[in-house]
Formats: structure tokens, C-alpha cells, sequence
């Protein structure tokens, strides 16, 4: 009696959850490696035009952004819908763009200066006249590497 | 005389929850995308006392392209679609029937890696891109990425026949061959307000 009573109440014996934690430590160290930290918040919306011919971008502290697009949701009743350029934390005109190219050129070293890279993130439905103006403000400020940002698709004919 | 004392085993079962925490503030902190974009090299801005001599790019070497504020394209005067871009560029460029009216080529001497030199006809065409201030971005990426893909297989295709191999699996020196044989030649122009935007 005693062994049948043992028998049923066993069941099916619990899974060692002993090897758990590695296997968290494992997706964690994935997510270390594979992701970078957010550094801002973006304020504009930017859906981005899609293009085959993209390049990846290889170093990222080279980089600077510069987003193009209607302000988000929570920002419209204050800054309206048409698009803004937002420059680090906040919005900017045009005009302040030499300024932000010459503190971003002081944040890397004397031998990086040569190859940084604006990228320019602009919303797929913005005119070409503020990206115009954008482009010729760069060319002003001699940050003459850009890049559009495209996500990639694949190419069609 | 078993004076030693057995160690006790400590409870390892919250190590899964401090792993779960740290995995969930990567998870919320970080952001995984790769930025992906077309690189584009600006003009400098011209110094003020150059001369428009210096400038000067012969008719047949020019191929215009305008995109105007409704998003449509003009190839050399004459209206295209999108599709046919890529096409119009390389045949403009590569001038295979070395028409008069097409661009010159000029032979040119490019040092390979190994040490010998390789005279290659390397075409003068320059695609000239003018937009309005009305064109839209997303149309205006298109155009750039057809020109890009236009270049890219004219690259692909010098490659193959003097490498073997695709520009993108070549070597640092003989993509920098590749790149002199078929130079990127993209000129963009001011862009016009004609739509009134």
C-alpha cells in the first residue's frame, strides 16, 4: 500500500532549473553585444524611404544625426504638423546647424575629424526644400560625408 | 575525525530572476537597428574667385536629369519612369556604340596592385540631378538609388571581366581599380522652385 501511495504521488518528477540562469545569461550577453544604448529621443516622426543600394554604416561614433519629419504626436498641439529638424533633444532651424556640426566635430578626436559622417534621417513624405536647405547648410559647416538613411529592400526591375 | 566543515551549497535559485532583470533592462534600454543608408559625398562650397572655365563639362559628357514637383522625371529632355532610369544611365555612360553625341572616353593608365598598369577607356559622363524644392524625399531616394544601382553594376561588370569576382567580394586595392575605371560621377545642381512650394 505504502509503495503504490509513493508511486502516484510522484508524478512526473520536476525539471532541473538549475541550468535557467545560464541560459538567461546567454540571451543576455546576445543583447549586450548586438544592441546599442538609446542615446535620444527622437521628436519627430521618420518613416524611412526603403532603396536597394544602402550601405551600412561601420563606425557609430563617427556618426551624426540630423532627423526630418513632422513633429510626434504629443508635440503637434505645440509645434503644429509641418516638419522640423530636430538637432540632439530638440528642434531646430537650418540656421543652427553650423553650430551643431562644429560641437559634434569637438566631440572626436583630431584624427576622426576627417571622416565624419551626417546622417540624415528624414520622414519618406518631406519635401526637398528642407532637405535642400539642410544639405546646404552642411556643405557651409564642410561636413561634406552624408548619408541618407534607407532601409533596405530587395531590388526590383 | 572529520573536523572539516562541509561548505553549504548557496541557493542559486534567484540567479535566474537577476539575470531575467538585467536581461529586461537591455531589452528596454537598448536599441538593436542597424543604420543603413546611401553615403553621398557633397561638393565643397566653390571658392568665390573660381572661374566657370574650370567648371565647364562638354555637352555630350552631361546627361540632365530633373525631377519636378509632381514627382516626375525627365531624362534628357525627355520624360521617363523610374524603371527605366537605371538602364538610361548605363547605356548613357558606357556609350557601348560610341556614338558622337554620347560621352567621350578617355584611355587611362590605372596601376593594378600587382604592379602593372591596365589602360582602361574610362568614360567622362557626368549624370547631373536637379529637383525641385516640391519633389518629394521618398522619390528623390528612389532616383538616387537607381543612379547607385546603375553604378554599382557597371562596377560589378568591370569586376567580373578584369577580376572574376563581384566589387563587393573584391579587396581593398582592386575596388580602388574598380572605382577609377568606373568613377561615380553624380552631380547634383541647386535645386529649382518652380512648383512654388
Amino acid at each position: 500500500m505504502a509503495v503504490m501511495k509513493k508511486k502516484r504521488k510522484g508524478g512526473i518528477p520536476p525539471i532541473s532549473t538549475a541550468s535557467l540562469p545560464d541560459v538567461i545569461f546567454m540571451i543576455l550577453f546576445f543583447f549586450m553585444i548586438s544592441t546599442t544604448m538609446r542615446d535620444m529621443e527622437v521628436l519627430v516622426k521618420t518613416q524611412l524611404p526603403e532603396a536597394s543600394e544602402v550601405s551600412k554604416l561601420e563606425k557609430k561614433q563617427l556618426v551624426s544625426f540630423i532627423y526630418i519629419g513632422q513633429p510626434i504626436d504629443s508635440q503637434q498641439a505645440l509645434w503644429g504638423t509641418a516638419p522640423r529638424i530636430q538637432l540632439n533633444d530638440s528642434y531646430h532651424t537650418p540656421n543652427d546647424i553650423l553650430e551643431f556640426v562644429a560641437s559634434e566635430r569637438d566631440k572626436l578626436s583630431e584624427a576622426d575629424r576627417m571622416a565624419m559622417t551626417v546622417m540624415i534621417k528624414a520622414d519618406r513624405s518631406t519635401r526637398m526644400g528642407i532637405i535642400s536647405d539642410v544639405k546646404q547648410e552642411l556643405r557651409k559647416a564642410n561636413a561634406l560625408k552624408i548619408s541618407y538613411a534607407a532601409s533596405k529592400t530587395l531590388a526590383g526591375n | 575525525m572529520e573536523s572539516k566543515r562541509e561548505v553549504k551549497e548557496i541557493n542559486a535559485s534567484s540567479m535566474a530572476d537577476i539575470a531575467f532583470l538585467l536581461l529586461i533592462f537591455f531589452l528596454v534600454a537598448t536599441t538593436m537597428n542597424v543604420d543603413t543608408g546611401i553615403t553621398r559625398q557633397l561638393p565643397p562650397i566653390p571658392p568665390e574667385d573660381q572661374k566657370m572655365e574650370d567648371i565647364k563639362v562638354k555637352e555630350r559628357d552631361l546627361l540632365p536629369i530633373f525631377v519636378n514637383t509632381y514627382d516626375q522625371i525627365l531624362v534628357a529632355g525627355r520624360p521617363a519612369h523610374i524603371t527605366q532610369l537605371k538602364n538610361a544611365v548605363k547605356e548613357f555612360v558606357l556609350n557601348p556604340t560610341n556614338n558622337e553625341n554620347m560621352p567621350e572616353k578617355e584611355i587611362k593608365e590605372i596601376a593594378m596592385p600587382d604592379g602593372s598598369t591596365w589602360s582602361v577607356p574610362v568614360s567622362k559622363a557626368v549624370v547631373s540631378l536637379t529637383n525641385d524644392r516640391g519633389t518629394s524625399y521618398d522619390t528623390y531616394i528612389h532616383v538616387q538609388n537607381e543612379l547607385a544601382r546603375a553604378f554599382n553594376e557597371m562596377r560589378d561588370d568591370a569586376a567580373r571581366a578584369r577580376f572574376g569576382r563581384d566589387f563587393a567580394n573584391l579587396g581593398d586595392a582592386e575596388r580602388d581599380v574598380i572605382t577609377k575605371a568606373v568613377p561615380l560621377s553624380i552631380s547634383e545642381a541647386e535645386p529649382k522652385n518652380v512648383g512654388g512650394n
